[in-house]
């Protein structure tokens, strides 16, 4: 480290100032003249045939400008799916168009059939209201396993409503390794459907220059170039040098701004139709309606072992539900990012995963912070606690017993890990949670009438996505990696376009760190420039916890090739060879001597080109790099969760939360304890609170504040977490990611709790959300027995 | 539609508006007054994002009329800082890591402020219950209680 803020150091976020001051400027702050307001139709109903839209009242509605339905967008396409999954028989999946406006049939409440744009966003909703749509009702179509039987049908084109039927793993392996197990442990469980609820609602303003012929679109989006790339290509056929996307200050994504969505395109397309701005903001109870979901799953595996705990094989069948549409990767979801993790920490020989794909009438599913990987950590260690409760053995004993030690591994699940030390951070959890003194801690519980649980969950991640040739041969239509372009401004400044998106993580001051430790300069003299794709080159923007392993080491090959270039200027400068060179603590000096010239020299040179080799170099200093990435990185952790239930309320109290996680090599640990403390939150909010629930005809129950139970200050602990580094092998940095392992590791942790406290109660699985209700009613049925 | 003069202070400032009758005190500080900080996180009073300070009471502004603020004080996030001097609140949320992607930063602030003007020295458990209006979905809340307690004991040294 050379200047006090370079990597390691925990310095404080440059953005941060705006923010608390009132300053963030998000989409919602923004205002252009003449602009219009849209306010969105959306069906009541879960599944019906669209009649007679009578627009007359809502068209004499004071301040109307227009309105659109599905017939003014026919030359429009579809909101397109960015990922094709071919399932187990060969066949690509079933990709149903996904109309901007619901065109014939409306699939999910909240599908929107018509937009309706005024001078004033009250006088949009007003009109809106007048809207009259003769819904005729069908049948909706709401559990999976009822969808799978025929009837009702969400898309024609899929008459048993299967998307796909993929798998992955060798199954005759895996039945092989069951048949001469002495311990099978099973399992079923539902994965319960989240809401991914980001703070700020979504929100787009669409405008067209009719002296440009440019039309721009501000959004809130953790991935303006691909909106771009989706939305002008696929969509509207916008070409991409008429198109700017930007997504300004957004407030929070948790994946759920990754996806193109229909209300950028509507308000995009729209603009230039009416020739003038129009701005849609979403309302919460829009966003509950029209965000994707999360998770979804209903699961049933089975855990093969020998007599001494070691795994012999593993058999996972789910059923992932899609919603009404293909969202933007949500086929990669249950299979690529799921399937691929089941080996989890453990060196079960034989896998094999199945997985079935659903269309239902509920709103489309896609990733949400961890997309996949917590549901497969969440199957894997809720077999390893179960099955060791089982088998009499200490759940994190059985953990241990089954441990890769060597790598690189090659899973039987598709991926290599390249690291890790899964010992080390079980180890420390262990000893952080003070497992060995948990029996007492029990012991004293219960004389106090509660009940103590302790769960273990050692979770692995993949992050960074990629190559984009291996991607590729997955159904991605994508690729992976990532941009950056460094420009060195000729007074020493230096300003970093990057394709990653900072909603929340704080780039602005990781990227800074980076970038001030390679140049040897100050970190105020490092802006970085983001979200706007008439500024940065084309990447791929930030999920999957890749912006400092992808997007990072974009930026550090493209500083290897400033700091290159300045080196042949300075070997001019200093009448040297470049081989006897050294770029040290922001300067280039010449090998054993006191001979230098500072990095800010070498940028006025390149810029001011008086003396400088202009037959051999050409002048300025900026240069790209385009990254991708040659494997996955694969962070881990062993988290420790110890509760107690109070049974005459059934309510949980998390009494300590442990978290050791190996992220590699880390630039700022306050921000990376942050990443993990929001993590936690979300997996315990989804183990204890959380649950988006549907009745029968497809309506959301949980659609408000009032119903879906967020966590808030009162629910969550303070969380004792803490770290281990086996550096990342294949990028500069080492560093592996750390965004989603907190949403990952937790779930499981707080469910093993939950049972191991329930154990003497006979009950051995219960499902999210653990509520007090369903805690309370489990032990009614379990009391007599354990009072025997 | 007949508008409304309404007439307030706004962070000590006297302001004058003309008021629409359905717009709320959230809409007429984002859209009337350009004080764009105040955020709109649910406009059912679930969230906290709007949260506002009216004759130093700790009000959601999505709940509120713009019409019913007359002749009251109004305070906001953009009142705490005395330019380029953040209020302590604001140092220790940013010296603990208060605030990921920083929409429900001013909500935090502005309620946290609240509660250390009636209660100057609150336990972890009394600021986690005041707090509990509003949500954050980046932080878990840990760092946020942090800043605040720790914020309280500077307050009280002051």
């Amino acid at each position: 480290m050379t200047t006090g803020t370079g990597i390691g150091a925990s310095i404080k976020r440059r953005e941060d100032f705006r923010f608390l001051k009132g300053l963030g400027r998000y989409t919602d702050d923004m205002t252009m003249p003449n602009m219009t307001y849209c306010v969105f139709v959306r069906s009541p109903v879960a599944h019906a045939k669209l009649g007679k839209i009578d627009l007359t009242a809502a068209s004499k509605s004071p301040g109307v400008v227009a309105i659109f339905t599905a017939t003014d967008l026919e030359a429009v396409g579809g909101v397109p799916c960015g990922w094709l999954v071919t399932d187990r028989h060969n066949k690509p999946m079933i990709e149903p168009k996904h109309p901007i406006l619901a065109a014939g049939k409306v699939r999910h409440v909240g599908d929107p059939a018509c937009a309706v744009i005024a001078e004033t966003y009250a006088q949009a909703r007003d009109a809106a209201e007048k809207v009259s749509i003769d819904y005729q009702e069908l049948a909706a179509v709401v559990d999976m396993k009822k969808a799978m039987l025929g009837g009702a049908a969400v898309h024609d084109e899929a008459p048993n409503n299967l998307c796909f039927d993929w798998e992955l793993g060798d199954k005759a392996a895996a039945d092989a390794a069951f048949a001469k197990a002495a311990h099978i442990c099973k399992i079923d469980l539902i994965n319960n459907r989240l809401v991914p609820n980001a703070m700020e609602p979504r929100a787009a303003i669409g405008a067209y220059d009719l002296a440009t012929e440019e039309h721009t679109l501000v959004t809130t989006s953790q991935n303006p170039h691909v909106i771009r790339l989706l939305m002008g290509a696929f969509v509207l056929g916008i070409p991409e040098h008429k198109l700017r996307v930007l997504s300004p200050d957004v407030g929070g994504g948790f994946g759920s701004k990754i996806f193109h969505y229909a209300e950028e395109a509507l308000v995009t397309w729209g603009a230039k139709k009416i020739g003038r701005p129009i701005k849609w903001v979403a309302e919460r109870s829009e966003s509950f309606l029209s965000d994707a979901h999360g998770r979804d799953h209903v699961t049933h595996a089975e855990m093969a072992f020998d007599k001494d705990g070691m795994a012999l094989g593993l058999k996972v069948d789910t059923l992932a539900n899609l919603g009404a549409y293909l969202s933007t990767f949500a086929p990669s979801v249950p299979t690529w990012l799921h399937g691929t993790l089941m080996a989890g920490q453990y060196m079960t020989p034989a896998i094999h995963v199945n997985v079935k794909a659903m269309f239902t009438n509920t709103v489309p599913v896609d990733a949400y912070r961890g997309a996949g990987r917590p549901e497969a950590t969440y199957v894997l260690e809720r077999l390893m606690s179960k099955a060791a409760a089982e088998m009499g053995m200490d759940q994190a004993e059985l953990r241990r017993r089954n441990f890769i030690r060597k790598f690189p591994y090659q899973t039987p699940v598709a991926v290599v890990y390249d690291t890790g030390d899964y010992d080390a951070h079980l180890d420390k959890a262990l000893a952080l949670a003070d497992y060995k003194g948990f029996e007492a801690r029990r012991a004293a519980a219960k004389a106090r009438g509660k009940l103590r649980g302790i769960g273990v969950s050692a979770y692995i991640e993949a992050c960074g996505i990629a190559p984009s040739s291996l991607v590729g041969a997955l159904g991605a239509r994508a690729g992976l990696y990532e941009a950056a372009t460094v420009r060195v401004n000729p007074t020493g400044s230096v300003a970093v376009m990057t394709g990653s998106h900072s909603h929340g993580q704080g780039h602005d001051t990781t990227f800074a760190q980076v970038v001030a430790d390679k140049l040897g300069i100050g970190i105020e003299m490092v802006d970085i420039v983001h979200g706007d794709t008439a500024k940065v080159p084309f990447g791929m923007g930030t999920y999957g916890s890749r912006s400092l392993a992808v997007g990072g080491t974009a930026i550090v090959e493209a500083l290897n090739k400033v700091i290159d270039k300045g080196r042949r200027i300075a070997a001019h400068l200093l009448e040297a060879s470049e081989a006897d060179i050294v770029f040290e603590n922001g300067a280039y000096q010449v090998k054993g001597t006191d001979r230098k010239k500072t990095f800010g020299e070498i940028a006025l040179t390149a810029y001011v080109p008086h003396k400088y080799p202009i037959d051999k170099i050409e002048p300025g200093l900026e240069e790209t790099a385009f990254y991708d990435p040659k494997n996955f990185t694969f962070p881990s952790g062993t988290y420790i969760c110890e509760i107690e239930i109070d049974p005459a309320t059934g309510e949980t109290q998390i009494i300590k939360f442990t978290a050791a996680d190996d992220f590699g090599n880390i630039v700022n640990p306050m921000i990376v304890e942050g990443q993990v403390h929001g993590g936690l939150a979300q997996g315990i909010g989804q183990a204890l609170l959380e649950n988006a629930v549907y009745d029968d005809n497809g309506q959301l129950k949980s659609g408000s504040y009032m119903d879906y139970c967020m966590p808030r200050a009162d629910d969550l602990p303070s969380f004792d977490i803490t770290t281990t580094n086996t550096p990342c092998t294949h990028n500069p940095l080492g560093v592996k990611g750390c965004g989603e392992a907190g949403a990952i590791g937790s779930p499981p942790a707080v469910i093993n709790a939950i049972c191991d406290a329930l154990r003497d109660y006979g009950v051995m699985h219960m499902d999210m959300p653990a509520t007090p209700e369903k805690i309370w009613r489990a032990l009614q049925v379990a009391m007599p027995k354990a009072a025997e | 539609m007949a508008k409304h003069h309404v007439s307030f202070t706004i962070n000590g400032d006297p302001t004058e508006i003309l008021c629409e009758t359905h717009a709320t005190l959230l809409d007429v500080l984002r859209d009337e007054l350009e004080l764009t900080g105040t955020k709109e996180g649910c406009s059912t009073g679930d969230c906290g994002a709007c949260s506002v300070t009216v004759d130093g009471r700790l009000v959601c502004s999505c709940l509120m009329l713009g019409v019913e603020a007359n002749g009251k004080a109004i305070g906001t996030v953009e009142g705490l800082a005395k330019g380029d001097k953040l209020h302590v609140l604001q140092e220790k949320f940013l010296e603990h890591h208060a605030l990921q992607c920083g929409i429900c930063t001013p909500g935090f602030l502005v309620a946290s402020k609240a509660l250390l003007e009636k209660n100057p020295d609150p336990t972890e458990t009394e600021v986690r219950y005041w707090l509990a209006g509003n949500l954050c979905r980046c932080t878990g809340y840990d760092k946020i209680v942090r800043a605040v307690m720790d914020a309280a004991t500077v307050m009280r040294g002051a």
